[in-house]
């Protein structure tokens, strides 16, 4: 006897929130859908909140996001390219205006609880952010002069203008954050003196690694960690480069250091990669970016020495590679018998990633580290072994993006605000879920579903020629109106779910018939991998979920594919007795506040 | 209707046929029918066959008279050939067609008013005359399109939605397609494409005149507890007297079957039907015996359905009247009009 499948619990908030990968995939779980909708219909400050809620930094993000979302965008299942879930996110912020009455109110009376912050980039501000309404008193620790993180000293600015990293850092800042600049923590011990209520460690992996090569020493005038050349530029200590300059690395990091080397008066710049170009860590729009202003990548390209001449560096020496990958795909890079490549060059920047560094923490004071040197941490509430001290960004895990930094940041203010109130960790609040039936007539929603077919709308760039004279100069332009609104029509509403109600179906199949990409099955039901491989179209995709009714009067069951469903909303104007339903599921991720009172309304939007 | 055009995407993994086409290359039009109407589901069932038949789609004549069931032809096929004729008069235009070009395949779509009410006459002649086509009734007993009347296929048992009685019989479409010399007679149930699909393919590639009566619940008007057309009763009272499965000539029979249990027929082309019986007194090449059964599962109040009667041998109009292979469109001028001396010549025998 084989177990058939069960009948779907659509109570269960994690089926549906599944079907919209974009929000599933974000760390932060934003709801991409609604903000979409919202920029279609022009509402742009309500796209913003929506955003601002649920990743605190909409204009930066929407020029930098690492995007888990478009990957993830079911889009890609369907044609070529994802939803520009992230440049429209920038449309929001360009046009939102003046949102300063729609922020929390913050307390004028205090809670009395003290938090210390150390280290100002994302993940603090996030904290703080979250914390701040709720009448905490944050006291942030910086060793640089400004906030930001490496937002400010790594991210260049013409991916991410000054003023606009210093309107939403600033954002969060003017909500009352004591913040002490200049000023490096060098003892966890003596901070933990001071009587804080809770501390929060958001200092980031600020070691850029380093290749030991024969050379390197005698080299070393000339060789430069990318993450410290970047911060130097950033803070105008670093304003020329020599002009054939060789990038080692082939992650983001290296891409942001072979274009800031262009504007630096490299000429000749090459990023160079142990790994086949495929298996690069940069992000693929970043290496295009790259590549478009000229910059070769030299792939498969593994540095075995710097070469000196008269006490100056003078090239560097590679070793060709070659990838085999083995059965379970698992790769081994192997030297060939190729000659060694010999690249000359003026300057080295090194990009091969980054450490934690936690020399300034005591080991005797009860907080664990593991055998990599990082700090134990949890991976649900943030708090290290030592109770009340939280760590998040790339502080908890090494590095990873500031979407990622954000959604500590909420998580471990969740879990500081349960500490301070003396309630276990493990009793988080719930995301605030709905589902709301969208119809309003026969035929008609409440939202746009004739979908655009048309193809991924590009971002307009700056003439290169200018770009590449100036480190200030925004290579993206952004999205106009009529470019963003026709990018906005091109989203799935993902959020609109399909809910089916078995007792109503008289099984006539006209959903089946009309659904343009063949979810809809009627079948009889059996166990998961033989129902998935008996569909209309296989369900191969096994990371979508199948929908699955209750028996039917023929004792059959309905299963939804959920993969490819373009939540078109055909099924339903089809359906004669309404067993089809477009339902809105929204979820907004919990937010700190274990006060009865909502700190902040949430945003209703359409 | 809906409110908005049928999305152009389509499953990245559907499948794809000889052709090059998908199943969705043989769609038309988004359909105008009521939202649940039987007929929809038959539109959806002939795309189904003809992209598993490879036909492409100009091969293909669509013809039809007036109601909710004819304008379906609009709904599949959106680059074949049609004609959409008057009220019952579909089979004279699809006779004069067919006499024109033998080479395309004639799929009728009719309803139970169109062709048992009025246009039982020109259905008649046309089976009688062995016309080469694919005649479906999409039958649900009422006059869909002008709101609900009882149609002549309505069954004498069955109410209106108003608990209004029918006085008369209905026609039973088989029983006379078989009476008046039809080669292929199924049945069918709207809501059971895995028995219409392969009924389609076969009546497509059969030679001669093929019915399919479809029974196909008109949700509007017809779909109420006292029909014996509506999607519930027609569940209840299914009676299959055999099943088919469809094996094109191309592709070997693989499945070996236990003797007995099936009888492989051949159609004109080389392509064969496996058929299952699954009533053991019914033979569906034994003709007066078909009748009396169907006639006697009916007092019964079943819905029969199935290959309900075959002739492996049947001739069409054409083999008939010894007329030419040749598409008159193909034909040379001098072939079409001979000139004045031949028809002075043949005026010439009458005098
Ligand atoms: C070159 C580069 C480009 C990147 N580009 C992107 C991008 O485009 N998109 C993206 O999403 N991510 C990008 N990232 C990654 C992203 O910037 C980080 O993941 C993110 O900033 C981490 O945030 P955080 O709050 O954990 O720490 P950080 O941003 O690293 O901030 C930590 C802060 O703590 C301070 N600090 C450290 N130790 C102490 C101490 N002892 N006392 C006081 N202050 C201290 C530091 O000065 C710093 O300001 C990039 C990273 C690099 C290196
Ligand atoms: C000559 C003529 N008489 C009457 C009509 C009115 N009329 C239109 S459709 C129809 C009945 C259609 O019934 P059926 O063929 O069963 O189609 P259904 O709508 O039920 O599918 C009638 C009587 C007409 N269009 N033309
Ligand atoms: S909304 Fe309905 S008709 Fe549209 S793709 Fe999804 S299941 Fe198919
Ligand atoms: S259209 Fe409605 S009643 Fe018909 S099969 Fe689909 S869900 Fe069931
Ligand atoms: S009236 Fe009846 S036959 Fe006509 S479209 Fe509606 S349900 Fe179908
Ligand atoms: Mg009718």
């Amino acid at each position: 006897m084989s177990i058939r499948m069960e009948p779907t619990d659509i109570t269960d908030p994690d089926y549906f929130h599944k079907v919209v990968d974009c929000q599933w995939a974000c760390p932060a779980h934003t709801p991409v859908p609604e903000y979409i909708r919202l920029i279609a219909k022009k509402r742009y400050a309500d796209a913003f909140m929506v955003n601002w809620e649920s990743n605190v930094f909409p204009a930066i993000l929407g020029r930098t996001c690492d995007r888990p979302c478009e990957p993830a965008c079911r889009r890609t299942r369907i044609e070529e390219k994802p939803v520009a879930i992230c440049r429209l996110k920038r449309v929001a912020a360009d046009n939102c205006g003046d949102i300063s009455d729609r922020l929390p109110q913050v307390p004028s009376q205090k809670n009395g609880k003290r938090i210390a912050l150390v280290g100002a980039g994302p993940a603090s501000l996030a904290v703080a952010r979250d914390l701040l309404p709720l009448g905490y008193e944050c006291t942030l620790f910086e060793k640089n002069r400004a906030a930001g993180g490496l937002m400010r000293t790594n991210i260049p600015a013409f991916r991410l203008p000054v003023a606009v990293l210093d309107e939403e850092v600033d954002r969060v800042l003017h909500m009352g954050v004591e913040a002490r600049f200049g000023t490096e923590i060098s003892s966890l011990k003596s901070l933990l003196g001071e009587g804080f209520d809770a501390v929060f460690i958001g200092s980031g992996a600020p070691r850029g690694r380093d290749l030991n090569l024969p050379g390197r020493a005698s080299a070393s005038a000339n060789i430069h960690i990318g993450t410290d050349f970047l911060a130097s530029v950033a803070f105008g200590h670093t304003e020329k480069i020599g002009r054939r300059v060789v990038v080692i690395g082939g992650g983001n990091t290296a891409m942001d250091c072979c274009r800031t080397a262009l504007r630096l008066g490299g000429e000749n710049v090459y990023i160079t990669v142990r790994s086949p170009r495929a298996d690069m860590k940069a992000s693929a729009w970043e290496i295009e970016d790259a590549v478009r202003e000229g910059i070769p990548v030299l792939d498969n390209h593994a540095p075995t020495e710097f070469l000196v001449e008269n006490g100056r560096l003078r090239a560097v020496k590679f070793q060709p590679m070659a990838a085999r990958y083995d059965a379970a795909g698992r790769r081994t890079l192997y030297a060939t018998d190729d000659e060694p490549v010999i690249i000359e060059c003026d300057d080295v920047l090194m990009a091969i990633g980054q450490d934690v560094a936690y020399d300034w923490i005591e080991r005797d004071i009860g907080l664990d580290f593991d055998a990599g040197g990082g700090p134990v941490v949890d991976a649900l509430t943030h708090q290290s072994t030592l109770p009340g001290v939280f760590f998040g960004g790339d502080a908890a895990w090494g590095p990873e993006n500031i979407i990622t930094a954000v959604a500590h940041g909420h998580k471990a203010a969740i879990s500081i605000d349960l500490f301070c109130n003396g309630q276990p960790l493990s009793d988080r609040p719930n995301p605030l879920t709905n589902l709301v039936s969208q119809k309003m007539g026969i035929h008609e929603w409440s939202y746009d579903n004739d979908i655009s077919a048309a193809g991924r709308v590009p971002v307009p760039l700056a003439d290169l020629e200018v770009a590449l004279t100036r480190l200030d100069v925004e290579v993206e332009l952004g999205f106009d109106e009529t470019e963003a609104l026709k990018e906005a029509m091109r989203c799935l509403n993902c959020d609109i779910q399909t809910v089916f109600s078995d007792n109503l179906c008289i099984e006539c199949d006209a959903c089946l018939d009309i659904c343009p990409v063949d979810c809809i099955n009627f079948t009889d039901n059996d166990e998961e991998t033989r129902l998935r491989e008996g569909l209309r179209v296989p369900a191969v995709n096994l990371e979508q979920g199948l929908y699955v009714s209750g028996p039917l009067v023929t004792g059959r069951v309905m299963i939804k594919d959920e993969d490819v469903c373009l939540h078109c909303g055909l099924c339903a104007e089809r359906c004669p007795t309404g067993a089809w339903d477009m339902q809105k599921f929204s979820l907004v991720e919990a937010v700190a506040n274990t006060n009865p009172e909502p700190a902040q309304e949430p945003v209703h939007a359409v | 209707m809906t409110h908005i055009a049928k999305p152009k995407f389509r499953h990245p993994d559907l499948p794809v046929n000889r052709l090059g086409l998908t199943r969705r290359d043989y769609e038309g039009v988004v359909s105008t029918l009521c939202a649940g109407c039987g007929h929809d589901s038959i539109s959806a069932a002939i795309i189904q066959a003809c992209f598993e038949l490879e036909i492409a789609a100009h091969r293909i004549a669509k013809v039809s008279g007036i109601g909710c069931s004819s304008k379906t032809t609009n709904y599949f096929a959106n680059t074949a050939h049609g004609f959409n004729s008057v009220h019952g008069r579909m089979p004279s235009v699809a006779t004069g067609a067919n006499l024109a070009n033998p080479d395309l395949i004639y799929l009728g779509v009719s309803g139970d008013g169109d062709t048992a009410s009025i246009g039982l006459g020109q259905f008649c002649h046309a089976i009688r005359r062995r016309l080469n086509m694919v005649y479906i009734v999409e039958n649900n007993g009422t006059y869909g399109l002008t709101k609900g009347q009882f149609s002549a296929t309505n069954d004498k048992r069955s109410k209106n939605r108003r608990g209004v009685e029918n006085l008369f019989e209905g026609i039973d479409l088989c029983a006379l397609a078989i009476e008046m010399g039809a080669g292929f007679v199924a049945r069918s149930f709207s809501g059971d494409k895995h028995q219409l699909v392969p009924l389609i393919k076969a009546a497509i590639t059969y030679h001669g005149f093929a019915l399919i009566d479809v029974i196909s619940p008109c949700v509007t008007f017809n779909n109420h507890p006292t029909s014996t057309k509506s999607y519930d009763y027609v569940r209840d009272h299914n009676f299959m007297v055999d099943r088919i499965d469809f094996v094109p000539k191309r592709s070997e029979i693989k499945t070996q079957y236990e003797p007995g249990t099936s009888v492989e027929l051949t159609l004109h082309d080389g392509s064969a039907l496996k058929l299952y019986k699954l009533a053991d007194d019914y033979d569906p090449a034994d003709r007066g015996q078909s009748l009396a059964s169907l006639d006697r599962y009916d007092r019964d109040g079943a819905v029969s359905t199935g290959l309900l009667y075959f002739d492996e041998n049947q001739t069409d109009l054409h083999d008939l009247l010894a007329t030419t292979d040749q598409p008159l469109n193909a034909a040379p001028q001098a072939d079409l009009c001979p000139g004045a001396d031949q028809l002075e010549a043949i005026n010439a025998q009458y005098r």
